[in-house]
Order: structure tokens, then C-alpha cells, then sequence
């Protein structure tokens, strides 16, 4: 027990040499451009097929659960509105963020963990190129830029959803469903969710690479490290969430 | 028993010009008791194919991978070109590890990479001011280097197991080492390819004029490319000498490698 939380708490410290150093390196030339804009495509555009499918099943599912209620109340109106706040402000930061972490977060730790097992970062280190600077804060740099554009295009393809849903019950005209959401919303309602969604990318693209970038000797931990990053990345999402939502409470 | 032998006069005519590798006391322990090293002391010549041999587990790999920097170990000194690496900064050390090269026994190929970007990312990292042509042409004459001049848009997944330790070798070739460190280059291949590549790193020898140390458990290996040969025995030195030497020595133990 002792053991293990001494465990847990060298890991954490661990975790925070290794974010320190991302912060040191960012600045530090060489910039891997090239290798920057590959992982930007890679985690960017190769995500948003899923992000869409998902995105889009989220906003239909969450007008139709929504409707019954609102409907008994009167209410049916607000609709629009109601599903867009929901999307923009919870639920397509996290749901994404997780999709993220189970396809991105995985796929670097995965990746790394098998260049660590097959020596391909040592050999960048005898040819005296930085595997971190190439590796991980391309990587990390990426995860944090995309994530918050794909939760954008969730946002807008939930609110696709949300009017097909909506349509399926009823005829609204799609002018007037985008008019009603843009009256419901405010600024503090777009920027908070924004700002989590950079610290949500930061984390997947930190974990996934601390991950495989410590991966053991052996093929086994390349498994384990795609794992565990996946774990790790989600519980992250949810405890950044969290925070996230208590600090726009305090101040907004 | 340490057995102390008087270092051999190497088969190569350049050997004569003093260590450009030289490790004194080296001590290295993994955990709380896993000593791997135990005082180990060798010198390697400009010029010099030294050979390494021992059991699995005896310390050949963490030797030279101390020489990199990849290890650190817990005591001793590692002179490269007179120069205590263990006190070189990252940078210094950095310049150091361009004129040493080093052959990992998987070759280490960058996966997501091609056979052309594997070699010309190491190159470009180094000279960011070549023009693609220039950049292209050092990859090619490197790949021709070893034989592989037709693999350069091969995938490594495309690689069979020799043929990635050419293009291994080829990347570490490329940026013109001095020093080339072969992490059991034959293993897991057949016997005609394990002749080719000891071929290969004679060839090597002879046109770069590289000083090499190579750790092997193929004896044919050892035989055509080794000037010298030490084997490592619970940590140290056990024995050294020429091929011809060690091949006829009294200890049973290391006759037992020749047989």
C-alpha cells in the first residue's frame, strides 16, 4: 500500500519533469515543421470521421432524450438552444477529448512504446538528434492545436444532428434553428469550453507520449503503455473537467 | 581468474597511431545487485576491428553503449579521442556521437519512414544547409555503399533481416564516422548473409579507415574481421589476443568459444 502510493507519487513527479521539459524544449530550435504539420494531419484530419460520426449521434440522441421533457413543459422551443448549450459547453469538449484519448493517446503511446522497444529512439540518440524534441513536442504541440478545432467540428455537427432531430418530430426551418441557438448563446458560454479543450489536447498528447516514451524493455509494455495511456489521458479529461467547471463558476 | 595479457600488435598497418578508445575501470550495475560490469579496461586503436565476445548477459552491449552516452556507468572513464566522455555537456557529447556511429543489433530503422528518409533525416539533421540534390546523392552513394542502392523507396516493413542491417549500417555510414560500434551484427541471419555483412564491415574497415569495436557471438565473424579479440567474463576482461592466439589458448573456457 506504502508502495504503492510512493509509486504513484514518483510517477506524478515523473510526469511533471517530463511536462517541464516540453516547456524548456518548445523553445529550442531545431523546429521539427515538417514533423509538426504530419502529426497535425495524422491527429487532426485523420480523426474527423469519428469525431463526426460521433459528434453528429450526439446531437440527434441528445434532442430526442431531450424533446419528451420539454415538450411536457412547454418548452419544446428551447430546444435548439438547450441542445447547442449542451454540446458547445459539456458535452462535445469531453466526449471528444475521450474519443481523442482512446485513438490518439493510444496511438503515440503505442507508437513510441515500439520505437523504445526496437531501439529506434536510442538510434536517434547516438546520431545525436533529439528524440524528444522530434517525438514528443511535435506531438504534444499538435494534440494541443487539434483537439480544440476538432471539438469545433463536433460542436457543429452535434448541432447538425440536434436539427435532424428536431426535424424528425417536427418542421423548422433551419434559418430559424440557427437563430434561436445563436440568441441562446454568449461568449461565456464558448469561451471556457474552448479553453479546456487546449488543456484536454495538451494532457493527451503529454500522456501518450510520457507513456511510450518510458515504455520497459519487452513487447508486452508496448500493450501497456497504449493502455495505460488511454486510462490516464480519460481520467485526466474528467478531473480537468472538473476543475475546469469550478474555476468558470468562481469567476463567471 | 583475470588473466593479464600484453596487448597483441593489431593485423591493420594503421593501428600503430595510439587509443582512440580507451576504458579504464568501468563499473556498471543495474538495480540493487545486478553488477554487469566490474572494472572493465580496453583500448581500442585508429583503425583497429576489435572484438568483443562473452555470454549473453556478460556486459558486450552495455559496454559500448556506455561509449554513447546510452548508459550511464557508475564509475570509470570512457576516453573517445582523449576526451573523458563522462565529462562532455550534451552538446559536446552530441559532436561527439556524429563521429561515432553505432549499428544496433535490429538495425533500428525508423519505421514510419522510408529507406531514402531514414538516411536523409539523419543527414539533414546534421546539415541543414545541403540542397536536395546534394542530400540525395549522399543517400544514394551511402545505400551503394552497401549494396542497396535499388531499396531506397523500401519500406523497412518491405526489409528482410539483413538487409535492414545494411541500411542500418548505410544510416550510420552517412554521416562518415570515425568509430563504428556493431551491436552483434550477424545474428538471427543466415550464414551466407552473416558472411556478407562481416564482409561488408571489412570492407568498411578498409575504405573508411573506421576504428570499430563489434560485439559477436559468430566466430566466423570474428574470425575475418577482428585485428584483436577480448572476452568479457563476469564483468571483466578474461582474455585477449589475436584470433590465432585465443583459438589455442590454455583456458578451456575460452577455447570453448572456437570450437
Amino acid at each position: 500500500m506504502i508502495l504503492n502510493l510512493k509509486n504513484t507519487f514518483a510517477q506524478i513527479g515523473d510526469v511533471t519533469l517530463f511536462a517541464k521539459r516540453f516547456f524548456k524544449e518548445v523553445f529550442i530550435p531545431p523546429y521539427e515543421a515538417k514533423e509538426f504539420l504530419k502529426q497535425c494531419y495524422i491527429i487532426g484530419y485523420k480523426s474527423l470521421p469519428l469525431v463526426a460520426i460521433t459528434g453528429f449521434i450526439m446531437g440527434l440522441v441528445l434532442t430526442l432524450q431531450s424533446r419528451p421533457t420539454l415538450v411536457k413543459f412547454g418548452a419544446e422551443s428551447w430546444l435548439p438552444g438547450m441542445v447547442a448549450l449542451s454540446l458547445i459547453r459539456e458535452i462535445a469538449p469531453v466526449i471528444t477529448a475521450l474519443i481523442c484519448a482512446g485513438k490518439i493517446s493510444s496511438g503515440i503511446g503505442a507508437e513510441l512504446g515500439s520505437m523504445k522497444v526496437t531501439e529506434q529512439i536510442d538510434a536517434m540518440e547516438v546520431s545525436a538528434i533529439n528524440p524528444y524534441n522530434y517525438l514528443v513536442v511535435t506531438r504534444i504541440l499538435a494534440c494541443t492545436l487539434m483537439v480544440p478545432l476538432l471539438v469545433f467540428f463536433a460542436d457543429a455537427v452535434g448541432i447538425l444532428g440536434g436539427y435532424v432531430g428536431i426535424n424528425i418530430h417536427g418542421d423548422v426551418n433551419f434559418y430559424r434553428f440557427l437563430t434561436q441557438i445563436i440568441q441562446s448563446l454568449g461568449f461565456l458560454d464558448l469561451f471556457p469550453a474552448t479553453i479546456k479543450t487546449f488543456f484536454f489536447g495538451f494532457f493527451i498528447g503529454m500522456i501518450g507520449c510520457y507513456k511510450g516514451f518510458n515504455a520497459a524493455n519487452g513487447t508486452e509494455s508496448v500493450g501497456k503503455a497504449a493502455n495505460s495511456a488511454v486510462v490516464t489521458a480519460s481520467l485526466t479529461i474528467f478531473i480537468i473537467d472538473m476543475v475546469a467547471v469550478q474555476i468558470t463558476d468562481l469567476f463567471f | 581468474m583475470i588473466k593479464e595479457k600484453e596487448h597483441t600488435e593489431p593485423k591493420s598497418e594503421d593501428t600503430n597511431q595510439g587509443p582512440i578508445i580507451e576504458i579504464i575501470d568501468l563499473h556498471k550495475t543495474f538495480g540493487e545487485d545486478n553488477t554487469i560490469l566490474k572494472g572493465v579496461n580496453l583500448t581500442v586503436n585508429k583503425g583497429e576491428d576489435l572484438v568483443i565476445l562473452g555470454r549473453s548477459g556478460s556486459g558486450k552491449s552495455v559496454t559500448i553503449k556506455c561509449i554513447v552516452g546510452l548508459i550511464e556507468p557508475d564509475q570509470g572513464e570512457i576516453k573517445v579521442f582523449g576526451e573523458n566522455i563522462l565529462n562532455l555537456s550534451k552538446e559536446e557529447l552530441n559532436e561527439m556521437r556524429v563521429k561515432i556511429g553505432f549499428l544496433f543489433q535490429s538495425g533500428a530503422l525508423y519505421d514510419s519512414m522510408s529507406v531514402r528518409e531514414n538516411l536523409s533525416f539523419t543527414l539533414r539533421a546534421h546539415k541543414r544547409d545541403l540542397s536536395e540534390e546534394e542530400v540525395e546523392s549522399e543517400v544514394i552513394e551511402a545505400l551503394e555503399s552497401v549494396g542497396l542502392g535499388d531499396a531506397i523507396d523500401k519500406m523497412p516493413s518491405e526489409l528482410s533481416g539483413g538487409m535492414r542491417k545494411r541500411i542500418g549500417l548505410a544510416r550510420t555510414l552517412i554521416l562518415k564516422p570515425e568509430i563504428i560500434l556493431y551491436d552483434e551484427p550477424t545474428t538471427g541471419l543466415d550464414t551466407i548473409t552473416s558472411r556478407e555483412i562481416s564482409e561488408l564491415i571489412l570492407d568498411i574497415k578498409n575504405k573508411q579507415k573506421t576504428a570499430s569495436i563489434i560485439i559477436t557471438h559468430d566466430m566466423a565473424c570474428a574470425k575475418m574481421t577482428a585485428d584483436r579479440i577480448m572476452v568479457l567474463k563476469d564483468g571483466v576482461i578474461h582474455a585477449e589476443g589475436t584470433y590465432e592466439e585465443l583459438e589455442k589458448d590454455e583456458d578451456e573456457w575460452v577455447r570453448s568459444f572456437f570450437e
